[in-house]
């Protein structure tokens, strides 16, 4: 059946069976391979996208129930070539070592700063609890987290000074 | 995984909804969220012909206060108890219940309804109706039914709802005096399924205890009301030797397995001490609410 949901900022449709999953949609379907696949089974987030801003698995979700709705995928983070700061973060912080969980932990830092731009460390780690990590630990991560919050309001207090000048 | 295929109809309005499972409600299976249905059709533990998402009808998203009740509507999610203010004021309980399920993640997406129909022993919101003797409205064409929670559950992953049937709401009775109530859960990691939990709430008039609901997650083949030892709480202050033997019945009532989450004995030890504490601090947390 036809469905069609916006990626990225750009509409997409396509002809899929109901059956098929978010997370093969997009990465059979629209080539978008930065969302992994880790344990299929709804435990690890590897496979993290936004819905309508909102962190959901994409392993659990069918491409069809995304009708007209908007997905965010690790390929729509950066802006104009520029890293965003979670991009920043967690190259500053070495938030990574092999990467496989990185897309999903910066889509969840990400959602998490929109909504709570100066988290507590506790936040942090409550936020990312449905994202499993197999190799840093999650020290790195909770502090690339941080340096991407750093990062906005930093640039939040620039652009209010360039306002008031 | 892949799940098997199915044909999949997306009804906007729930009259549409019943017509489908009006018609084909024997091999249909009804998906709100789909964090339970999903992970059972890519084990292909379930197969159903038709899916009918529900996620797309309007106006069924709400947790308000209505006539001494509280209502969940069917598409309420996990995440809109978690922040729902109503909730946090009434029946803190349930706050503190949903931030045990799962992950903030699974959250997002799946609904309360869709858990407690799912009916999974495990399932931490079973036990919450139960201890607060909710009330599941159900509608098919032929009109609307109240299934009273500790009519609902009759095995695993199996309710007393027919297959033209849909959920459309939960009621809560408010309490009403003074009142409080508590979630205790054993899980092995963040987001894990319950070696056992406990859920609690008491309303009390003065010193004594008026109306008490406990539940059992994860002890027995559906969630377990411990009708016996909420009978013993009723009419006593809740004193320890009170609080020891309404634990001692609670653990009488729960009917574990062993498994790799623990053993049986274990288990119903765990009940015990779930029960106690979780009355000290409905205890030590009861205040008034102005139903």
């Amino acid at each position: 059946m036809k469905v069609t949901m916006r990626v990225n900022g750009t509409e997409r449709s396509g002809n899929v069976e109901p059956r098929v999953l978010l997370v093969d949609y997009l990465r059979s379907n629209l080539a978008l391979t930065g969302t992994h696949v880790g344990c299929d089974t709804s435990s690890c987030g590897a496979c993290t996208v936004l819905l309508d801003g909102e962190p959901v698995k994409s392993c659990t979700l069918l491409a069809v129930q995304v009708e007209g709705r908007e997905i965010k995928t690790v390929e729509g983070i950066a802006q104009g070539g520029a890293l965003a700061p979670i991009q920043v973060g967690f190259h500053e912080e070495h938030g990574l070592q092999c990467g496989f969980c990185t897309p999903g932990m910066m889509l969840v830092g990400a959602a998490l700063l929109e909504r709570n731009p100066n988290p507590t460390d506790d936040e942090i780690r409550w936020a990312i609890s449905g994202n499993i990590c197999r190799c840093t630990g999650y020290v790195n991560i909770v502090k690339a987290v941080q340096h991407a919050a750093k990062l906005t309001s930093g640039k939040e207090a620039a652009a209010v000074a360039g306002g008031t000048e | 995984m892949v799940p098997a295929a199915f044909d999949y109809r997306a009804p906007s309005t729930l009259e549409e909804a019943l017509s489908i499972l009006k018609q084909r409600g024997d091999d249909a299976k009804v998906m709100a969220g789909g964090q339970s249905l999903i992970p059972l059709l890519k084990l292909r533990f379930s197969q159903p012909a038709l899916v009918v998402d529900i996620g797309r009808l309007p106006g069924m998203a709400d947790i308000k206060r209505e006539n001494g009740h509280v209502r969940i509507g069917a598409l309420a999610r996990h995440v809109d108890a978690e922040q729902s203010k109503e909730l946090a004021k009434l029946l803190p309980m349930m706050v503190e219940a949903v931030h045990w399920i799962a992950d903030p993640l699974v959250r997002n997406r799946g609904t309360v309804a869709g858990s407690i129909c799912h009916a999974d022993p495990s399932g931490d919101w079973g036990s919450v109706m139960l201890a607060l003797d909710a009330e599941l409205v159900a509608r098919s064409s032929s009109g609307e039914r109240v299934i009273r929670a500790d009519s609902f559950f009759q095995g695993p992953f199996t309710t007393t709802l027919r297959p033209d049937e849909i959920v459309t709401e939960i009621r809560i009775p408010l309490p009403s005096g003074r009142a409080g109530g508590s979630y205790h859960k054993l899980e092995r990691k963040v987001g894990d399924f319950a070696t056992v939990a406990v859920a609690v709430q008491v309303e009390f008039d003065g010193h004594k205890v008026k109306k008490a609901g406990i539940g059992l997650t994860a002890v027995g083949a559906t969630n377990i009301k411990a009708t016996q030892a909420e009978k013993a709480l009723v009419g006593h202050e809740l004193k320890d030797d009170v609080i020891a033997e309404a634990a001692r019945l609670a653990a009488a009532a729960a009917e574990p397995k062993d498994d790799n989450r623990g053993t049986a004995a274990y288990k119903k030890d765990v009940v015990r001490v779930f029960v106690q504490r979780g009355l000290k601090a409905a205890l030590a947390r009861a205040q008034e609410v102005k139903a």
